[in-house]
């Protein structure tokens, strides 16, 4: 699934995307903002394991080794704020818009 | 996990003996000193001289600490945690006394997979001492609220893990605050009226140990390293004379003192974090070769009932 645009190495900056990495221990774009029935995929490039975990557990991957995806359609308008169970100190937010 | 010890004499039912007005006066007055000397980080309660209870009192309360050691890790901070860990063992067998139990406080395997859960219970196995309890690292409960973790280390506690016991006139509590966090450690509400009801009948003399994976005090929240309801479980513990709260999570030592609770972080039997701000995000850290071993260590605590001596000793691994 290609990303869109060539905002991908934004970090905190709201963004149109839907393909985000994992990588040096950070979701990368941290905040990106999409239309209800979008998938966004997200890709471990990271040595180490993490998950893709909606604080609320909307949402939540198993644990992605290095190279493993992790899909998930946004069909509910709302700000889904997630992070990874393994490093909690990576948090990021997605924006879903009608 | 096993029975609570019960130890009566830590609270005569006629009131406040002598013995006791003399501990509560020595630990009302405490105040910890950290000192280097040698391979070893020694902090003790201030008057005293020797970190050490004789090796003959039989009422000294003697445990040990071990943290963080992510077995299954893989990475260049240490391309073998199994034998760290090993080692770490070994050590804490090498202590001049048998400690009355051991803690590990949390994040024993990497990615809380069966066989890294079947490794860390064969090994803690081979410790040395009468009893050997646990508290859960966010490692340790990755996808499953912590059942895996539970399923082998949850015998004999309380809701998610948590547990309490007596032992030589202490008052230990293991906390769980790993399950529900949201980038820093929680403990909801049932845990905190566990608390609440655990400490309630107990004399505000009776020193109280606290185990935890995640700092109970903020020591840098930005990482994630504090938890968001501790003040409750730190209001249920203000009365008493002394509160000690040993943590693991950040792979360094740390000491602070708030009032009458001392916190004290571990460090680990894995691999180093970045002191707090100074790297972009606490990521394992590569020392150069041969440095390793002294980032990790074991921790051995002493307390004489009684007496005006808390000790707490770190020592790196050799």
């Amino acid at each position: 699934m290609p990303a869109s645009g060539s905002a991908s190495k934004a970090v905190g900056a709201p963004v149109t995307t839907n393909a985000i990495a994992i990588q040096n221990f950070a979701f990368s774009p941290a905040t990106v903002t999409i239309k209800a029935g979008t998938t966004i995929t997200w890709t471990n490039r990271d040595q180490d394991a993490h998950t893709v975990t909606a604080t609320k557990r909307s949402f939540h991957s198993a644990t992605l080794n290095t190279g493993d995806t992790f899909r998930h359609t946004f069909t509910t308008p709302g700000t889904y704020e997630y992070l990874c169970t393994i490093h909690p100190f990576m948090t990021a937010t997605i924006v879903v818009t009608k | 996990m096993t029975d609570p010890v019960d130890d009566t004499s830590a609270q005569g039912p006629e009131g406040m003996s002598r013995r006791q007005l003399i501990r509560h006066t020595a630990w009302f007055g405490a105040a910890v000193v950290l000192t280097v000397s040698g391979g070893e980080v020694i902090s003790h309660i201030g008057g005293t001289s020797t970190a050490a209870a004789p090796a003959d009192d039989p009422n000294a309360l003697r445990f040990a600490q071990v943290s963080d050691s992510h077995l299954g890790f893989q990475g260049t901070a240490n391309t073998d945690v199994e034998q760290s860990f090993s080692r770490a063992i070994d050590e804490v067998n090498a202590l001049p006394n048998r400690p009355d139990f051991v803690v590990h406080s949390g994040d024993l395997t990497h990615l809380a997979t069966d066989a890294q859960f079947d490794q860390a219970k064969q090994m803690l196995g081979g410790l040395q001492t009468g009893q050997v309890f646990t508290v859960p690292g966010e490692h340790d409960s990755i996808d499953d609220h912590g059942q895996k973790y539970r399923k082998r280390f949850g015998a004999g506690t309380t809701g998610d893990g948590w547990f309490s016991f007596d032992i030589k006139g202490v008052h230990v509590i293991g906390l769980v605050n790993t399950l529900s966090l949201e980038k820093l450690g929680h403990l909801g509400t049932d845990q905190l009226d566990f608390v609440r009801r655990d400490v309630a009948g107990l004399s505000s003399d009776t020193p109280i140990v606290v185990f935890s994976h995640i700092p109970l005090f903020a020591m840098y929240p930005k990482w994630g390293w504090g938890t968001d309801d501790a003040t409750q479980a730190l209001h249920y513990l203000r009365r008493f004379a002394s509160v000690t709260c040993l943590n693991g999570h950040v792979h360094q030592l740390f000491t602070k003192t708030e009032g009458n609770v001392t916190f004290y972080s571990a460090t680990t039997t894995a691999y180093p974090l970045p002191k707090p701000g100074q790297a972009i995000a606490p990521t394992p850290v590569t020392l150069p070769a041969g440095k390793l071993a002294g980032a990790l260590g074991i921790r051995d605590v002493t307390y004489l009932t009684g007496q005006h001596a808390l000790a707490i000793r770190d020592r790196k691994l050799t």
